[in-house]
């Protein structure tokens, strides 16, 4: 008989999962390094407008964000469908926001202070009017560094 | 005799190890924060008087509550304006002419300083000057800033180009300093009117 012919009845070993957990936990720790933990919970809906000229923000604890645009679809009934400010956790007041400021750069190591930058999320369909409102509030609170967030890949040519 | 301890099985390790793995996937996020930064002018102060500007020097854009825009520059028709030319037209605007040209911006004379040697430069006084109203979206006023935005960084790289061979952001990773040089030449010289009302609201 031919030293060579399979044997019909043997089957295919196993293949060893000893080396998934070690996969598992490389991609674990890739999560882990690559992420950041989510900080607040959005309770307005935001799409950010695009934009080509962008710059990347550095460093994420120099950087508090204020979110603009219309509640959630769940929190309409309560809240209704017009533009709202959200600082932190929940919806907030324009006069809110210079507290909300302060209580933020309190939180910086005093020598980084002149790097804190406030973010701007801001849904593309809100009106300038609640922004110019925050912008101004901005400027009293002496908050003078801020970021237009914006997505990639808008070309005025199309 | 001692007996051998048994071997503890690996075998949920991976179930172990998939529970963090979903768990950090849940409550973290990848996003980077981008955009288009800006710098908001100081409150202002009422015993200042804000400085006069000539005319001739503003570029006037204004978006009205119908996301419309307005062109006005000094000696000419107001026009209204387009997105997809406003990048060409501002840079044409803001872009130093010299000798004096009474139909663009005042130029000011300046010395770069380019590798050690004094290069003298005719810097333009032309200002941006953006207003828009209260009902105008958010979405084209941050068109018509990254629109702004791009022709002053496009007019810095023109002159980064020219001098160091190199985009004015590359610059400014390599020789900082020069890189400031650049950004007195070429200001981001765009200023937002205080807010006010104009051409009805929403």
């Amino acid at each position: 008989m031919s030293k060579f012919k399979k044997d019909g009845k043997k089957k295919l070993p196993a293949i060893s999962t000893a080396s998934l957990p070690d996969i598992i936990f490389m991609l674990l720790f890739f999560f882990m390094v690559a992420t950041v933990m989510r900080e607040v919970e959005l309770k307005v809906r935001v799409t950010a407008p695009d934009a080509s000229e962008v710059q990347k923000l550095e460093d994420k604890s120099l950087v508090s964000p204020i979110y603009i645009g219309k509640p959630t679809k769940a929190l309409q009934a309560k809240w209704g469908d017009e533009d709202r400010i959200q600082l932190n956790d929940a919806f907030a007041e324009v006069n809110e926001i210079r507290p909300y400021v302060e209580e933020k750069i309190a939180k910086i190591a005093e020598y980084k202070r002149k790097k804190h930058m406030i973010s701007m999320k801001v849904d593309e369909n809100a009106k300038m009017g609640i922004v110019t409102d925050v912008k101004q509030e901005l400027r009293k609170a002496n908050a003078l560094k801020i970021n237009y967030s914006t997505r990639k890949g808008f070309d005025a040519k199309k | 005799m001692i007996r051998e301890t048994p071997e503890i099985s690996a075998g949920s390790m991976a179930d172990i190890a998939f529970l963090l793995l979903i768990f950090f996937l849940v409550t973290t996020t990848m996003d980077v924060d981008s955009g288009i930064v800006r710098k908001l002018p100081p409150p202002l102060d009422k015993n200042v008087t804000p400085p006069k500007i000539i005319k001739r020097n503003i570029y006037t854009v204004l978006i009205n509550s119908a996301d419309m825009i307005l062109i006005t520059v000094k000696g000419q028709e107001p026009k209204p304006g387009n997105i997809k030319t406003l990048r060409r037209d501002v840079k044409e605007f803001l872009r130093p002419h010299y000798p004096d040209n009474p139909n663009f911006p005042e130029v000011e004379d300046m010395t770069l300083e380019i590798n050690g040697k004094k290069v003298p430069y005719h810097k333009s006084k032309g200002i941006v000057s953006m207003q828009n109203d209260r009902g105008t979206s958010y979405k084209i006023y941050i068109h018509v800033q990254n629109e702004l935005a791009g022709a002053v960084r496009e007019l810095r790289d023109e002159l980064a180009q020219q001098y160091y061979g190199m985009t004015f952001k590359e610059l400014l990773k390599s020789d900082e300093k020069a890189a400031k040089q650049i950004q007195k030449a070429v200001p981001m010289a765009i200023s937002e009117a205080e807010p006010a009302d104009f051409g009805g609201s929403k």
